[in-house]
Protein backbone atom coordinates (compact mmCIF):
# COMPACT_ATOMS: atom_id res chain seq x y z
CA UNK A 1 0.00 0.00 0.00
CA UNK A 2 2.90 2.33 0.59
CA UNK A 3 4.50 1.73 -2.77
CA UNK A 4 3.69 5.26 -3.83
CA UNK A 5 6.00 6.92 -1.32
CA UNK A 6 8.79 8.61 -3.16
CA UNK A 7 11.77 8.90 -0.79
CA UNK A 8 13.14 11.88 -2.72
CA UNK A 9 10.07 13.98 -1.93
CA UNK A 10 8.92 13.01 1.53
CA UNK A 11 7.23 16.32 2.15
CA UNK A 12 4.49 15.85 -0.45
CA UNK A 13 1.12 15.94 1.28
CA UNK A 14 -1.12 15.45 -1.71
CA UNK A 15 -0.18 13.96 -5.04
CA UNK A 16 -2.94 13.70 -7.61
CA UNK A 17 -2.25 12.24 -11.03
CA UNK A 18 -4.67 12.04 -13.92
CA UNK A 19 -7.81 12.82 -11.93
CA UNK A 20 -11.09 12.75 -13.82
CA UNK A 21 -14.55 13.44 -12.47
CA UNK A 22 -17.79 12.98 -14.36
CA UNK A 23 -21.38 13.86 -13.49
CA UNK A 24 -23.12 11.14 -15.42
CA UNK A 25 -21.88 11.57 -18.98
CA UNK A 26 -20.66 15.12 -18.48
CA UNK A 27 -16.96 15.26 -17.70
CA UNK A 28 -16.26 18.03 -15.21
CA UNK A 29 -12.54 17.39 -14.72
CA UNK A 30 -10.15 15.80 -17.21
CA UNK A 31 -6.77 14.36 -16.39
CA UNK A 32 -5.85 16.84 -13.66
CA UNK A 33 -2.51 16.35 -11.92
CA UNK A 34 -1.24 18.45 -9.06
CA UNK A 35 0.99 18.31 -6.01
CA UNK A 36 0.81 20.07 -2.64
CA UNK A 37 3.77 20.05 -0.26
CA UNK A 38 3.94 20.62 3.48
CA UNK A 39 3.85 24.30 4.47
CA UNK A 40 3.09 25.31 0.91
CA UNK A 41 0.18 27.31 -0.47
CA UNK A 42 -0.92 26.07 -3.85
CA UNK A 43 -3.66 27.85 -5.72
CA UNK A 44 -5.94 26.77 -8.53
CA UNK A 45 -7.37 29.76 -10.35
CA UNK A 46 -9.91 29.79 -13.10
CA UNK A 47 -13.24 31.22 -14.20
CA UNK A 48 -16.72 30.25 -13.08
CA UNK A 49 -17.64 26.71 -14.07
CA UNK A 50 -14.06 25.60 -14.71
CA UNK A 51 -14.45 22.75 -12.21
CA UNK A 52 -12.67 24.27 -9.21
CA UNK A 53 -15.29 23.30 -6.65
CA UNK A 54 -15.62 19.90 -8.31
CA UNK A 55 -11.88 19.39 -7.85
CA UNK A 56 -12.04 20.07 -4.11
CA UNK A 57 -15.22 18.03 -3.64
CA UNK A 58 -13.51 15.14 -5.40
CA UNK A 59 -10.33 15.44 -3.34
CA UNK A 60 -12.19 15.34 0.00
CA UNK A 61 -14.21 12.32 -1.15
CA UNK A 62 -17.63 13.90 -1.70
CA UNK A 63 -17.42 12.84 -5.36
CA UNK A 64 -16.00 9.65 -6.86
CA UNK A 65 -12.86 10.10 -8.96
CA UNK A 66 -10.84 8.16 -11.47
CA UNK A 67 -7.08 8.46 -11.46
CA UNK A 68 -4.39 8.15 -8.87
CA UNK A 69 -4.62 9.94 -5.55
CA UNK A 70 -1.89 9.72 -2.94
CA UNK A 71 -2.51 11.47 0.38
CA UNK A 72 0.22 11.49 3.06
CA UNK A 73 2.03 8.76 1.18
CA UNK A 74 -1.00 6.50 1.11
CA UNK A 75 -2.66 5.53 -2.12
CA UNK A 76 -6.43 6.09 -1.83
CA UNK A 77 -8.35 2.92 -2.59
CA UNK A 78 -11.99 1.91 -2.78
CA UNK A 79 -12.55 2.54 0.94
CA UNK A 80 -11.88 6.27 0.50
CA UNK A 81 -14.47 8.38 2.30
CA UNK A 82 -14.89 11.90 3.64
CA UNK A 83 -14.83 10.56 7.19
CA UNK A 84 -11.53 8.71 6.70
CA UNK A 85 -9.85 11.68 5.03
CA UNK A 86 -11.05 14.01 7.79
CA UNK A 87 -9.61 11.57 10.33
CA UNK A 88 -6.30 11.80 8.44
CA UNK A 89 -6.25 15.59 8.64
CA UNK A 90 -7.77 16.74 5.36
CA UNK A 91 -10.30 19.52 5.85
CA UNK A 92 -12.43 21.44 3.38
CA UNK A 93 -13.75 24.97 3.88
CA UNK A 94 -16.61 24.85 1.38
CA UNK A 95 -17.66 27.67 -0.88
CA UNK A 96 -21.05 27.89 0.83
CA UNK A 97 -19.41 27.84 4.30
CA UNK A 98 -21.98 25.21 5.45
CA UNK A 99 -22.08 26.60 8.99
CA UNK A 100 -24.48 25.41 11.68
CA UNK A 101 -26.68 28.51 11.63
CA UNK A 102 -28.63 27.92 14.82
CA UNK A 103 -25.58 27.11 16.91
CA UNK A 104 -23.28 29.56 18.64
CA UNK A 105 -19.87 30.47 17.22
CA UNK A 106 -18.29 28.44 20.03
CA UNK A 107 -20.35 25.34 19.25
CA UNK A 108 -19.59 25.65 15.55
CA UNK A 109 -15.90 25.65 16.39
CA UNK A 110 -16.39 22.72 18.76
CA UNK A 111 -17.92 20.72 15.91
CA UNK A 112 -14.71 21.31 13.98
CA UNK A 113 -12.92 19.34 16.69
CA UNK A 114 -15.56 16.59 16.73
CA UNK A 115 -13.46 14.04 14.92
CA UNK A 116 -10.40 14.71 17.07
CA UNK A 117 -12.59 14.37 20.17
CA UNK A 118 -13.91 11.09 18.86
CA UNK A 119 -10.37 9.88 18.25
CA UNK A 120 -9.58 10.51 21.90
CA UNK A 121 -8.00 13.98 21.88
CA UNK A 122 -9.20 16.37 24.57
CA UNK A 123 -7.44 19.59 23.53
CA UNK A 124 -10.42 21.33 21.91
CA UNK A 125 -10.43 24.29 24.35
CA UNK A 126 -6.74 25.00 23.75
CA UNK A 127 -7.24 24.77 20.00
CA UNK A 128 -10.23 27.07 20.26
CA UNK A 129 -8.05 29.62 22.04
CA UNK A 130 -5.52 29.43 19.22
CA UNK A 131 -8.30 29.92 16.66
CA UNK A 132 -9.54 32.94 18.62
CA UNK A 133 -6.02 34.34 18.47
CA UNK A 134 -6.06 33.98 14.69
CA UNK A 135 -9.57 35.45 14.37
CA UNK A 136 -10.07 37.82 17.35
CA UNK A 137 -13.44 38.85 15.93
CA UNK A 138 -14.75 35.35 16.61
CA UNK A 139 -13.80 35.66 20.28
CA UNK A 140 -16.00 38.76 20.56
CA UNK A 141 -18.87 36.91 18.92
CA UNK A 142 -18.41 33.56 20.64
CA UNK A 143 -21.95 33.39 22.10
CA UNK A 144 -23.65 34.69 18.97
CA UNK A 145 -25.57 32.37 16.63
CA UNK A 146 -23.62 31.64 13.45
CA UNK A 147 -26.64 32.61 11.33
CA UNK A 148 -26.46 36.20 12.59
CA UNK A 149 -22.83 36.81 11.57
CA UNK A 150 -21.76 39.05 8.70
CA UNK A 151 -20.33 37.54 5.51
CA UNK A 152 -16.72 38.13 6.53
CA UNK A 153 -17.30 36.71 9.99
CA UNK A 154 -18.94 33.66 8.49
CA UNK A 155 -15.90 33.01 6.34
CA UNK A 156 -13.67 33.43 9.40
CA UNK A 157 -15.86 31.01 11.32
CA UNK A 158 -15.77 28.47 8.49
CA UNK A 159 -11.97 28.70 8.41
CA UNK A 160 -11.69 28.65 12.19
CA UNK A 161 -13.93 25.60 12.36
CA UNK A 162 -11.69 23.85 9.83
CA UNK A 163 -8.58 24.77 11.84
CA UNK A 164 -10.14 23.18 14.94
CA UNK A 165 -9.42 19.85 13.26
CA UNK A 166 -5.68 20.73 13.24
CA UNK A 167 -5.53 19.88 9.53
CA UNK A 168 -2.49 18.71 7.62
CA UNK A 169 -4.10 19.74 4.35
CA UNK A 170 -6.55 22.62 4.24
CA UNK A 171 -8.71 22.93 1.15
CA UNK A 172 -10.11 26.45 0.74
CA UNK A 173 -12.93 26.96 -1.75
CA UNK A 174 -13.29 30.61 -2.86
CA UNK A 175 -12.76 32.27 0.53
CA UNK A 176 -13.16 35.69 -1.13
CA UNK A 177 -16.60 34.94 -2.54
CA UNK A 178 -19.09 37.71 -1.83
CA UNK A 179 -16.84 39.63 0.54
CA UNK A 180 -15.85 43.29 0.62
CA UNK A 181 -12.28 44.09 -0.60
CA UNK A 182 -11.04 44.99 2.89
CA UNK A 183 -12.30 41.73 4.34
CA UNK A 184 -10.76 39.79 1.45
CA UNK A 185 -7.42 41.37 2.27
CA UNK A 186 -7.78 40.33 5.90
CA UNK A 187 -8.73 36.77 4.98
CA UNK A 188 -5.79 36.38 2.61
CA UNK A 189 -3.38 37.83 5.18
CA UNK A 190 -4.59 35.11 7.53
CA UNK A 191 -4.12 32.45 4.86
CA UNK A 192 -0.53 33.62 4.37
CA UNK A 193 0.09 33.47 8.13
CA UNK A 194 -1.27 29.94 8.35
CA UNK A 195 1.63 28.74 6.21
CA UNK A 196 3.92 29.16 9.25
CA UNK A 197 1.94 26.54 11.15
CA UNK A 198 3.15 23.96 8.62
CA UNK A 199 -0.27 23.20 7.18
CA UNK A 200 -0.44 22.61 3.43
CA UNK A 201 -3.07 24.74 1.74
CA UNK A 202 -4.84 24.19 -1.55
CA UNK A 203 -6.62 27.42 -2.39
CA UNK A 204 -9.18 27.56 -5.14
CA UNK A 205 -10.00 31.09 -6.27
CA UNK A 206 -11.64 33.20 -8.91
CA UNK A 207 -9.87 36.23 -7.48
CA UNK A 208 -6.62 35.39 -9.27
CA UNK A 209 -4.75 38.48 -8.20
CA UNK A 210 -5.24 37.92 -4.48
CA UNK A 211 -4.64 34.17 -4.78
CA UNK A 212 -1.38 34.48 -6.73
CA UNK A 213 -0.11 37.02 -4.21
CA UNK A 214 -0.24 34.58 -1.28
CA UNK A 215 0.43 31.32 -3.11
CA UNK A 216 3.80 29.66 -3.80
CA UNK A 217 2.63 27.71 -6.79
CA UNK A 218 -0.35 28.03 -9.07
CA UNK A 219 -2.41 26.15 -11.60
CA UNK A 220 -4.92 27.54 -14.07
CA UNK A 221 -8.05 25.45 -14.56
CA UNK A 222 -10.18 26.03 -17.64
CA UNK A 223 -13.30 23.99 -18.49
CA UNK A 224 -12.05 20.93 -16.68
CA UNK A 225 -8.43 21.00 -17.88
CA UNK A 226 -5.29 22.38 -16.27
CA UNK A 227 -4.01 24.79 -18.91
CA UNK A 228 -1.05 26.37 -17.11
CA UNK A 229 1.10 25.67 -14.08
CA UNK A 230 4.07 27.29 -12.43
CA UNK A 231 5.39 29.26 -9.47
CA UNK A 232 2.81 31.95 -8.75
CA UNK A 233 5.26 34.80 -9.41
CA UNK A 234 5.77 33.46 -12.94
CA UNK A 235 2.06 32.97 -13.45
CA UNK A 236 1.34 36.50 -12.31
CA UNK A 237 3.71 37.73 -15.01
CA UNK A 238 2.50 35.37 -17.70
CA UNK A 239 0.80 37.41 -20.45
CA UNK A 240 -1.92 34.79 -20.90
CA UNK A 241 -2.81 34.95 -17.23
CA UNK A 242 -2.63 38.74 -17.19
CA UNK A 243 -4.94 39.00 -20.14
CA UNK A 244 -7.54 36.50 -18.96
CA UNK A 245 -7.48 36.83 -15.21
CA UNK A 246 -5.65 39.89 -14.01
CA UNK A 247 -6.99 42.44 -16.48
CA UNK A 248 -5.32 45.60 -17.75
CA UNK A 249 -3.83 46.48 -14.40
CA UNK A 250 -1.29 43.68 -14.73
CA UNK A 251 0.26 43.03 -11.35
CA UNK A 252 -0.90 46.38 -10.04
CA UNK B 1 -69.13 16.02 34.59
CA UNK B 2 -68.09 16.00 38.20
CA UNK B 3 -64.84 17.56 39.23
CA UNK B 4 -63.59 14.23 40.50
CA UNK B 5 -64.12 12.52 37.17
CA UNK B 6 -62.57 15.46 35.37
CA UNK B 7 -59.47 15.22 37.55
CA UNK B 8 -59.28 11.48 37.02
CA UNK B 9 -59.50 11.87 33.27
CA UNK B 10 -56.97 14.68 33.37
CA UNK B 11 -54.57 12.50 35.34
CA UNK B 12 -55.02 9.72 32.82
CA UNK B 13 -54.60 12.10 29.90
CA UNK B 14 -51.42 13.64 31.23
CA UNK B 15 -49.90 10.22 31.97
CA UNK B 16 -50.55 9.02 28.45
CA UNK B 17 -49.58 12.43 27.12
CA UNK B 18 -46.19 12.16 28.82
CA UNK B 19 -45.53 8.90 26.99
CA UNK B 20 -46.74 10.36 23.70
CA UNK B 21 -44.46 13.33 24.34
CA UNK B 22 -41.43 11.06 24.69
CA UNK B 23 -42.32 9.29 21.46
CA UNK B 24 -42.94 12.62 19.71
CA UNK B 25 -39.47 13.80 20.75
CA UNK B 26 -37.92 10.60 19.38
CA UNK B 27 -39.81 11.01 16.10
CA UNK B 28 -38.68 14.62 15.71
CA UNK B 29 -35.11 13.63 16.51
CA UNK B 30 -35.01 10.78 14.00
CA UNK B 31 -36.65 12.86 11.29
CA UNK B 32 -34.42 15.90 11.82
CA UNK B 33 -31.23 13.86 11.72
CA UNK B 34 -32.01 11.18 9.12
CA UNK B 35 -35.19 12.43 7.33
CA UNK B 36 -36.79 9.09 8.26
CA UNK B 37 -40.40 9.16 9.45
CA UNK B 38 -39.94 6.45 12.02
CA UNK B 39 -43.22 4.52 11.93
CA UNK B 40 -41.66 1.50 13.73
CA UNK B 41 -41.17 3.73 16.80
CA UNK B 42 -44.29 2.15 18.34
CA UNK B 43 -42.92 -1.37 17.89
CA UNK B 44 -40.13 -0.51 20.31
CA UNK B 45 -42.80 0.41 22.87
CA UNK B 46 -44.48 -2.97 22.42
CA UNK B 47 -41.18 -4.88 22.34
CA UNK B 48 -39.97 -3.13 25.50
CA UNK B 49 -43.15 -3.93 27.39
CA UNK B 50 -43.49 -7.50 26.11
CA UNK B 51 -39.81 -8.31 26.63
CA UNK B 52 -40.09 -7.23 30.25
CA UNK B 53 -43.30 -9.26 30.62
CA UNK B 54 -41.59 -12.36 29.17
CA UNK B 55 -38.65 -11.96 31.51
CA UNK B 56 -41.00 -11.67 34.47
CA UNK B 57 -42.95 -14.72 33.33
CA UNK B 58 -39.73 -16.71 33.26
CA UNK B 59 -39.79 -17.12 29.48
CA UNK B 60 -36.96 -16.43 27.10
CA UNK B 61 -38.11 -13.30 25.24
CA UNK B 62 -38.31 -13.68 21.47
CA UNK B 63 -36.38 -10.46 21.04
CA UNK B 64 -33.24 -12.49 21.88
CA UNK B 65 -33.59 -14.35 18.58
CA UNK B 66 -34.18 -11.13 16.70
CA UNK B 67 -31.06 -9.63 18.28
CA UNK B 68 -28.98 -12.70 17.35
CA UNK B 69 -30.28 -12.81 13.76
CA UNK B 70 -29.84 -9.10 13.06
CA UNK B 71 -26.39 -9.22 14.67
CA UNK B 72 -25.36 -12.13 12.45
CA UNK B 73 -26.67 -10.39 9.31
CA UNK B 74 -24.77 -7.21 10.15
CA UNK B 75 -21.61 -9.17 10.94
CA UNK B 76 -21.74 -10.76 7.47
CA UNK B 77 -22.38 -7.44 5.69
CA UNK B 78 -19.74 -5.52 7.62
CA UNK B 79 -17.13 -8.26 7.23
CA UNK B 80 -17.70 -8.31 3.48
CA UNK B 81 -17.30 -4.54 3.37
CA UNK B 82 -14.12 -4.69 5.43
CA UNK B 83 -12.74 -7.39 3.13
CA UNK B 84 -13.58 -5.33 0.06
CA UNK B 85 -11.74 -2.37 1.54
CA UNK B 86 -8.90 -4.65 2.63
CA UNK B 87 -9.30 -3.63 6.28
CA UNK B 88 -9.09 -7.15 7.66
CA UNK B 89 -8.12 -5.91 11.12
CA UNK B 90 -11.66 -4.61 11.63
CA UNK B 91 -13.24 -8.06 11.33
CA UNK B 92 -12.62 -9.32 14.90
CA UNK B 93 -14.23 -6.18 16.35
CA UNK B 94 -17.21 -6.55 14.00
CA UNK B 95 -17.73 -10.12 15.15
CA UNK B 96 -17.30 -9.16 18.80
CA UNK B 97 -19.92 -6.42 18.71
CA UNK B 98 -22.51 -8.07 16.49
CA UNK B 99 -22.21 -11.75 17.38
CA UNK B 100 -20.34 -12.25 20.64
CA UNK B 101 -22.15 -9.55 22.63
CA UNK B 102 -25.69 -10.75 21.78
CA UNK B 103 -24.62 -14.35 22.43
CA UNK B 104 -23.24 -13.34 25.80
CA UNK B 105 -26.52 -11.60 26.66
CA UNK B 106 -28.49 -14.68 25.58
CA UNK B 107 -26.17 -16.80 27.73
CA UNK B 108 -26.83 -14.61 30.75
CA UNK B 109 -30.60 -14.93 30.22
CA UNK B 110 -30.38 -18.72 30.05
CA UNK B 111 -27.95 -19.07 32.96
CA UNK B 112 -29.79 -16.88 35.44
CA UNK B 113 -33.55 -17.15 35.61
CA UNK B 114 -34.56 -13.54 35.08
CA UNK B 115 -37.96 -14.03 36.76
CA UNK B 116 -36.30 -14.19 40.16
CA UNK B 117 -34.09 -11.15 39.65
CA UNK B 118 -35.02 -7.76 41.16
CA UNK B 119 -37.12 -5.42 38.98
CA UNK B 120 -34.38 -2.89 38.12
CA UNK B 121 -32.21 -5.73 36.76
CA UNK B 122 -35.12 -7.05 34.71
CA UNK B 123 -35.70 -3.58 33.29
CA UNK B 124 -32.03 -3.27 32.47
CA UNK B 125 -32.00 -6.66 30.72
CA UNK B 126 -35.10 -5.74 28.73
CA UNK B 127 -33.44 -2.51 27.62
CA UNK B 128 -30.24 -4.34 26.67
CA UNK B 129 -32.32 -6.67 24.51
CA UNK B 130 -34.46 -4.06 22.77
CA UNK B 131 -32.33 -0.91 22.46
CA UNK B 132 -29.58 -2.43 20.21
CA UNK B 133 -32.33 -3.35 17.74
CA UNK B 134 -32.60 0.38 16.91
CA UNK B 135 -29.12 0.90 15.43
CA UNK B 136 -29.22 -2.62 13.95
CA UNK B 137 -32.41 -1.87 12.04
CA UNK B 138 -30.86 1.41 10.92
CA UNK B 139 -27.80 -0.46 9.63
CA UNK B 140 -29.81 -3.07 7.73
CA UNK B 141 -32.85 -1.19 6.47
CA UNK B 142 -31.97 2.50 6.29
CA UNK B 143 -28.21 2.96 5.95
CA UNK B 144 -27.98 1.39 2.46
CA UNK B 145 -30.68 3.79 1.21
CA UNK B 146 -29.91 6.79 3.42
CA UNK B 147 -29.67 9.20 0.47
CA UNK B 148 -33.11 8.44 -0.94
CA UNK B 149 -36.03 10.85 -0.81
CA UNK B 150 -38.19 11.31 2.29
CA UNK B 151 -41.00 9.46 0.54
CA UNK B 152 -38.83 6.44 -0.26
CA UNK B 153 -37.57 6.36 3.32
CA UNK B 154 -41.19 6.47 4.49
CA UNK B 155 -41.93 3.40 2.40
CA UNK B 156 -38.94 1.63 3.98
CA UNK B 157 -40.41 2.60 7.36
CA UNK B 158 -43.77 1.06 6.45
CA UNK B 159 -41.99 -2.15 5.44
CA UNK B 160 -39.98 -2.25 8.66
CA UNK B 161 -43.13 -1.58 10.68
CA UNK B 162 -45.12 -4.40 9.04
CA UNK B 163 -42.18 -6.78 9.43
CA UNK B 164 -41.70 -5.96 13.10
CA UNK B 165 -45.42 -6.37 13.88
CA UNK B 166 -45.32 -9.78 12.21
CA UNK B 167 -42.22 -10.75 14.16
CA UNK B 168 -43.92 -9.49 17.33
CA UNK B 169 -46.88 -11.82 16.74
CA UNK B 170 -44.49 -14.71 16.14
CA UNK B 171 -42.44 -14.06 19.28
CA UNK B 172 -44.99 -12.91 21.80
CA UNK B 173 -48.21 -14.45 20.48
CA UNK B 174 -51.60 -12.79 20.21
CA UNK B 175 -52.04 -12.63 23.99
CA UNK B 176 -51.57 -9.31 25.68
CA UNK B 177 -49.39 -8.83 28.73
CA UNK B 178 -49.50 -6.51 31.65
CA UNK B 179 -46.62 -6.23 34.09
CA UNK B 180 -47.19 -5.63 37.81
CA UNK B 181 -46.94 -2.02 38.99
CA UNK B 182 -43.47 -0.80 39.90
CA UNK B 183 -44.88 0.64 43.09
CA UNK B 184 -48.09 0.09 45.06
CA UNK B 185 -47.95 3.52 46.67
CA UNK B 186 -50.91 5.81 46.17
CA UNK B 187 -51.67 9.26 47.43
CA UNK B 188 -54.98 10.90 48.26
CA UNK B 189 -55.34 14.50 47.31
CA UNK B 190 -58.77 15.71 48.31
CA UNK B 191 -61.16 13.24 46.74
CA UNK B 192 -58.83 11.91 44.08
CA UNK B 193 -56.40 9.06 44.41
CA UNK B 194 -53.06 9.48 42.71
CA UNK B 195 -51.48 6.18 41.72
CA UNK B 196 -47.77 5.72 42.40
CA UNK B 197 -47.26 4.33 38.90
CA UNK B 198 -48.77 7.51 37.40
CA UNK B 199 -46.35 9.66 39.32
CA UNK B 200 -43.52 7.35 38.30
CA UNK B 201 -44.42 7.74 34.62
CA UNK B 202 -44.55 11.53 34.93
CA UNK B 203 -41.30 11.81 36.87
CA UNK B 204 -39.48 9.37 34.57
CA UNK B 205 -40.71 11.22 31.47
CA UNK B 206 -39.68 14.56 32.90
CA UNK B 207 -36.25 13.22 33.83
CA UNK B 208 -35.81 11.71 30.40
CA UNK B 209 -36.75 14.99 28.73
CA UNK B 210 -34.26 16.87 30.93
CA UNK B 211 -31.60 14.26 30.14
CA UNK B 212 -32.27 14.64 26.40
CA UNK B 213 -32.06 18.42 26.72
CA UNK B 214 -28.72 18.18 28.52
CA UNK B 215 -27.47 15.67 25.95
CA UNK B 216 -28.26 18.02 23.07
CA UNK B 217 -27.07 21.21 24.76
CA UNK B 218 -24.05 20.09 26.73
CA UNK B 219 -22.39 17.07 25.11
CA UNK B 220 -20.33 17.06 21.94
CA UNK B 221 -22.23 14.04 20.56
CA UNK B 222 -25.57 15.74 21.19
CA UNK B 223 -24.33 18.86 19.45
CA UNK B 224 -23.09 16.72 16.56
CA UNK B 225 -26.63 15.35 16.11
CA UNK B 226 -28.03 18.88 16.09
CA UNK B 227 -25.33 19.92 13.63
CA UNK B 228 -26.31 17.05 11.31
CA UNK B 229 -29.95 18.10 11.50
CA UNK B 230 -29.00 21.70 10.61
CA UNK B 231 -26.50 21.06 7.85
CA UNK B 232 -25.78 17.56 6.62
CA UNK B 233 -22.90 18.51 4.33
CA UNK B 234 -21.30 20.74 6.94
CA UNK B 235 -21.50 17.95 9.51
CA UNK B 236 -20.01 15.41 7.11
CA UNK B 237 -17.06 17.70 6.47
CA UNK B 238 -16.45 17.73 10.25
CA UNK B 239 -16.24 13.94 10.19
CA UNK B 240 -19.77 13.48 11.58
CA UNK B 241 -20.90 10.83 9.14
CA UNK B 242 -24.53 10.26 8.32
CA UNK B 243 -24.06 6.68 9.48
CA UNK B 244 -22.84 7.72 12.93
CA UNK B 245 -25.62 10.28 13.32
CA UNK B 246 -28.21 7.80 12.07
CA UNK B 247 -27.14 5.02 14.41
CA UNK B 248 -26.97 7.42 17.35
CA UNK B 249 -30.44 8.82 16.72
CA UNK B 250 -31.92 5.35 16.20
CA UNK B 251 -30.31 4.19 19.45
CA UNK B 252 -31.91 7.09 21.29
CA UNK B 253 -35.27 6.48 19.61
CA UNK B 254 -35.15 2.77 20.48
CA UNK B 255 -34.22 3.56 24.08
CA UNK B 256 -37.05 6.10 24.40
CA UNK B 257 -39.51 3.66 22.84
CA UNK B 258 -38.49 0.70 25.01
CA UNK B 259 -38.51 2.80 28.19
CA UNK B 260 -41.96 4.16 27.31
CA UNK B 261 -43.22 0.62 26.87
CA UNK B 262 -41.75 -0.46 30.18
CA UNK B 263 -43.29 2.56 31.92
CA UNK B 264 -46.83 2.05 30.63
CA UNK B 265 -46.98 -1.74 30.72
CA UNK B 266 -48.33 -1.71 34.31
CA UNK B 267 -51.04 0.78 33.30
CA UNK B 268 -52.45 -0.90 30.22
CA UNK B 269 -52.38 -4.28 28.56
CA UNK B 270 -49.89 -4.31 25.68
CA UNK B 271 -50.36 -6.58 22.67
CA UNK B 272 -47.85 -7.29 19.93
CA UNK B 273 -49.49 -4.63 17.76
CA UNK B 274 -50.34 -2.05 20.43
CA UNK B 275 -47.27 -0.02 19.64
CA UNK B 276 -48.56 1.25 16.33
CA UNK B 277 -51.47 3.27 17.76
CA UNK B 278 -49.34 4.57 20.64
CA UNK B 279 -46.60 5.61 18.23
CA UNK B 280 -49.13 7.20 15.91
CA UNK B 281 -50.41 9.40 18.74
CA UNK B 282 -46.85 10.49 19.39
CA UNK B 283 -46.67 11.18 15.67
CA UNK B 284 -49.70 13.49 15.87
CA UNK B 285 -47.83 15.41 18.58
CA UNK B 286 -44.72 15.53 16.40
CA UNK B 287 -46.80 16.85 13.48
CA UNK B 288 -48.17 19.62 15.69
CA UNK B 289 -44.52 20.58 16.20
CA UNK B 290 -43.98 20.43 12.44
CA UNK B 291 -41.53 17.50 12.91
CA UNK B 292 -39.03 20.20 13.83
CA UNK B 293 -39.80 21.83 17.18
CA UNK B 294 -39.14 19.70 20.26
CA UNK B 295 -41.10 21.80 22.79
CA UNK B 296 -44.15 22.21 20.52
CA UNK B 297 -44.08 18.48 19.72
CA UNK B 298 -44.03 17.59 23.43
CA UNK B 299 -46.84 20.04 24.23
CA UNK B 300 -48.83 18.75 21.27
CA UNK B 301 -48.40 15.19 22.49
CA UNK B 302 -49.73 16.09 25.95
CA UNK B 303 -52.69 17.75 24.23
CA UNK B 304 -53.27 14.51 22.32
CA UNK B 305 -53.25 12.58 25.61
CA UNK B 306 -55.78 14.91 27.23
CA UNK B 307 -58.01 14.96 24.16
CA UNK B 308 -57.96 11.17 24.05
CA UNK B 309 -58.81 10.86 27.70
CA UNK B 310 -61.74 13.30 27.69
CA UNK B 311 -63.14 12.05 24.41
CA UNK B 312 -63.12 8.50 25.78
CA UNK B 313 -65.53 9.77 28.44
CA UNK B 314 -67.90 11.69 26.18
CA UNK B 315 -67.72 9.67 22.98
CA UNK B 316 -65.70 6.58 23.69
CA UNK B 317 -66.60 4.97 20.36
CA UNK B 318 -65.01 7.90 18.53
CA UNK B 319 -61.98 8.27 20.79
CA UNK B 320 -59.38 7.42 18.14
CA UNK B 321 -61.27 9.26 15.42
CA UNK B 322 -61.28 12.47 17.43
CA UNK B 323 -57.57 12.20 18.23
CA UNK B 324 -56.50 11.58 14.65
CA UNK B 325 -58.92 14.17 13.24
CA UNK B 326 -56.89 16.69 15.21
CA UNK B 327 -54.23 16.31 12.54
CA UNK B 328 -56.43 17.92 9.87
CA UNK B 329 -56.77 21.42 11.39
CA UNK B 330 -53.10 21.25 12.37
CA UNK B 331 -52.00 20.44 8.82
CA UNK B 332 -54.33 23.11 7.47
CA UNK B 333 -52.89 25.69 9.84
CA UNK B 334 -49.34 24.58 9.03
CA UNK B 335 -49.83 24.76 5.28
CA UNK B 336 -51.41 28.20 5.51
CA UNK B 337 -48.54 29.38 7.66
CA UNK B 338 -45.94 27.96 5.26
CA UNK B 339 -47.47 29.68 2.27
CA UNK B 340 -47.32 32.92 4.17
CA UNK B 341 -43.57 32.48 4.74
CA UNK B 342 -42.97 31.68 1.09
CA UNK B 343 -44.86 34.78 0.03
CA UNK B 344 -42.53 37.01 2.00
Amino acid sequence: MNAAIDPAEPEIVLDAAGLSVAYGKVTALRDVSLKVRKGEIVTVIGPNGAGKTTLLSALIGLLPVRGELVYLGERQGPGRSVEKLVRQGMTLVPEKRELFAEMSVEDNLLMGAFDRYRAGHRDELETMDQVFDIFPRLRERRQQMAGTLSGGERQMLAMGRALMAKPKLLLLDEPSLGLAPLIIKEIFRTVARLRKTGVAILLVEQNARAALQVADYGYVLETGDLSLAGPSRDLANDPRVIESYLGLGGRG
Amino acid sequence: MELQIALLLGQDGITNGAIYALLALALVLVFAVTRVIFIPQGEFVAFGALTLASLQAGKLPGTVWLLLCLGAAIAVLESLRAARERCFRQIPLILLINCAAPLLLAGVLVAFSPATLPLPVQVLLALMLVVPLGPMIYRLAYQPVADLTVLALLIVSVAVHVTLVGIGLLFFGAEGSRTPAFTDASFEIGDTVLQGQTILVLVASALLIVALYLFFERTIYGKALRATAMNRTGARLMGISGTLAGQLSFTLAAAIGALSGILISPLTTIYYDSGFLIGLKGFVGAIIGGLASYPVAAAGAVLVGLLESYSSFWASAFKEVIVFTLIIPVLLWRSLKTRHVEAE
